[in-house]
């Protein structure tokens, strides 16, 4: 272990696991969270590491702490998490609106399971994927990201807290049961490897005139100052003008609300992840995302196999949408599969950037799909011989 | 407002490490008015934001300035426990018997028999006794002055700032146009003047009597009615284990 916590080497972890130690490699040094299942063995294994590295744990009294404490300790300038499960994501709802609107940066990991309600509490669902997007109450935009191994939950837990650092907003791991309790191999890299981006800070010397929201760069991101540095900062949920304070005008209200939204949209491009599998020769795409990406891939491969030109495109970031990707694939491919734990929430977002139905292979969640239901779909979707292409 | 700030300039403290964190309501605005860094938050979670604050940085002074409904209604479990684990923050809790900013509602401080919006035929619940519910809970300081009692009150606030640990001040607040107006309290100033004529400084009343009764021969009890010094909440650290 480095000075820093980090567990340079390989290893055998468990996807919980490995999105804790993904967390200490970010330098992430403030967790405060909730036990709920799936998710407990994050804090967990925080709160055995975090007195190791001089990292502060603490376990709150519910979900709405939890978030609150997260988003002031990202105030103090820590980078802070905190993970949870459908019913305490529900609860954390409010204050990610808090932090999209303060432009307080956190990652806030929801391992997914059997919803809505208490569901299936230890069994794997995806069907939180659109209340990642609109849980909270307003217009707004967020990122969020969808592990498929533990691999993944390590190294998307780093590429959250950046995302969350460079753009100022709370940023999403949408893991799933299957994912989050799987054991498999993690390669941690050496430290000097580990990307980093840091949050855009405020210039020293200007700190009597300092506005902080105001935003001058294309970005859209405004230079963000800790408490205790002297900047003297409004923070309201409030709407607020760029020195901060509450501005309740109609004019004011659209200009901050269109700049949170844009700030996400206008920089899609370096926040969106999408990874193509056989996509070259193929007309019919399977869209995953998360373990069920897992069955999808098995599933086209057999496809393939068979002589069927399938291709697999796998979702990494859900949210902002892949706009481009897909609406690009809409000119080549005869069909789209989408395969989600759910009754069909992506789905929707490809069929309105397609303008055409998919093909869905859904399920309420409960098990990871198996890779024949969408090895038939695939079969059905090829003798049917759809030729709609725009 | 005016004594937080006064403390704030007396404390000996930079006035770049205090920080101010409010909830919803007419006493969350404070946060906004306050030369400091200042955090204007979600109903209830003005007390879990800070503490997130001061774990990350404890070098900042941090004090969380809201009201009554606000910190023991929505905010009653982050109460207790940050009350419960004596984490090293101070609240100004301004109480003035109602929730003012959406009209005047009641709430869990508002005197049993008392009108308000949502009890034109008087309150039909017992309100919070805050000093036994802190006390209770663990709290290292609990006082409760009014809006009149300004010496002791910048007093107190400048005390919290310095005593480690959970430290509350419960003020007592008129709100003429929410709750004076339907409790015959015509304005401000007659509720101050209650305030006068009815608070008796109390040291040594058990504490389970220090509830509010704004019944016409019942006193109000204010001054100190905890301070003590069990240990403050710490993160746990290897090398304080080894």
């Amino acid at each position: 272990m480095t000075s820093s916590g980090v567990l340079t080497g390989k290893h055998f972890f468990q996807g919980d696991e490995a999105c804790a130690e993904g967390a200490i490699a970010a330098g992430c040094r403030f967790f405060g969270g909730y036990p709920i299942t799936p998710s407990t063995e994050i804090a967990e294994r925080l709160a055995h590491r975090f007195p190791e590295i001089g990292g502060v744990f603490i376990q709150m009294e519910d979900e709405m702490g939890s978030m609150a404490a997260i988003l002031g300790a990202s105030a103090a300038g820590s980078r802070a998490m905190t993970a949870t499960s459908g019913p305490g994501f529900s609860l954390m709802m409010e204050n990610i609106g808090l932090g999209v609107m303060m432009e307080l940066p956190c990652v806030v990991v929801n391992v997914q399971r059997g919803s809505p309600s208490t569901g299936l509490p230890t069994l794997p669902g995806q069907s939180d994927v659109m209340q990642a997007r609109w849980g909270t109450h307003g217009d707004y935009a967020l990122a969020a990201f969808s592990p498929w191994s533990p691999q993944e939950m390590f190294d998307l837990t780093i590429h959250a807290f950046n995302v969350a650092d460079r753009y100022r907003v709370p940023v999403l791991l949408m893991a799933d049961e299957v994912v989050g309790h799987m054991v498999e191999r993690v390669v941690v890299p050496p430290e000097d490897q580990i990307p980093r981006w840091e949050r855009k800070r405020p210039d020293p010397k200007k700190k009597d005139s300092f506005e902080p929201f105001l935003a001058e760069d294309p970005d859209l991101v405004p230079p963000m100052a800790y408490a205790g540095e002297g900047y003297r900062v409004h923070f309201t949920g409030l709407t607020h003008d760029e020195l901060g304070y509450p501005d309740m005008s109609a004019e004011t209200h659209h200009h901050l609300v269109t700049r949170l939204v844009e700030k996400i949209s206008h920089n899609s491009e370096n926040i969106v992840r999408t990874e193509d599998h056989f996509m070259d020769d193929a007309r019919i795409v399977v869209i995953a995302y998360g373990s069920t990406a897992r069955s999808a891939r098995r599933a086209v491969k057999d496809a393939r196999q068979e002589g069927i030109p399938a291709g697999f495109l796998r979702l990494v970031s859900l949210w902002p949408f892949p706009i481009r990707q897909i609406s690009e694939l809409a000119d080549r491919m005869d069909s789209f599969i989408v395969a989600e734990m759910n009754l069909g929430q992506m789905a929707l977002e490809v069929e309105r950037h397609i303008r055409r139905p998919v093909t869905g292979v859904y399920h309420a969640g409960g098990a990871m799909m198996a890779p024949d239901r969408i090895l038939k779909a695939i079969r059905e979707v090829a003798t049917r011989g759809d030729t709609h292409r725009r | 407002m005016r004594c937080y700030a006064q403390a704030i300039l007396d404390s000996g403290i930079p006035q770049d490490n205090h920080v101010v964190v409010s909830g919803i309501g007419c006493s969350g605005r404070v946060a906004g008015y306050m030369k400091t860094d200042s955090y204007h938050t979600t109903h209830g979670r003005a007390i879990p934001f800070a503490i997130g604050l001061k774990l990350a940085n404890p070098e900042l002074t941090v004090t969380v300035f809201s009201g009554d409904g606000d910190l023991a209604a929505i905010g009653g479990n982050h109460l207790i426990h940050a009350a419960r684990r004596n984490v090293d923050i101070s609240i100004i809790c301004v109480n003035n018997f109602n929730y003012g900013m959406t009209g005047g509602q009641l709430g869990p401080t508002t005197p049993f028999g008392a009108r308000t919006t949502t009890s034109p035929y008087g309150n039909p619940e017992v309100p919070f006794n805050f000093p036994y519910l802190l006390a209770a809970s663990g709290a290292n300081f609990v006082a409760r002055w009014t809006t009149i009692h300004v010496r002791q009150l910048k007093r107190d606030i400048l005390y919290m700032f310095a005593k480690p640990g959970f430290s509350f001040v419960e003020v007592l607040a008129p709100c003429p146009v929410g709750f004076g107006k339907l409790n015959n309290i015509d304005t401000g100033l007659d509720e101050m003047l209650l305030y006068k004529e009815r608070c008796v400084i109390a040291d040594g009343i058990p504490i389970d009597e220090l509830g509010i009764d704004l019944r016409a021969d019942q006193p109000i009890y204010v001054g100190h009615f905890v301070d003590r010094d069990l240990a403050p909440y710490q993160p746990v650290r290897l090398e304080d284990i080894e």
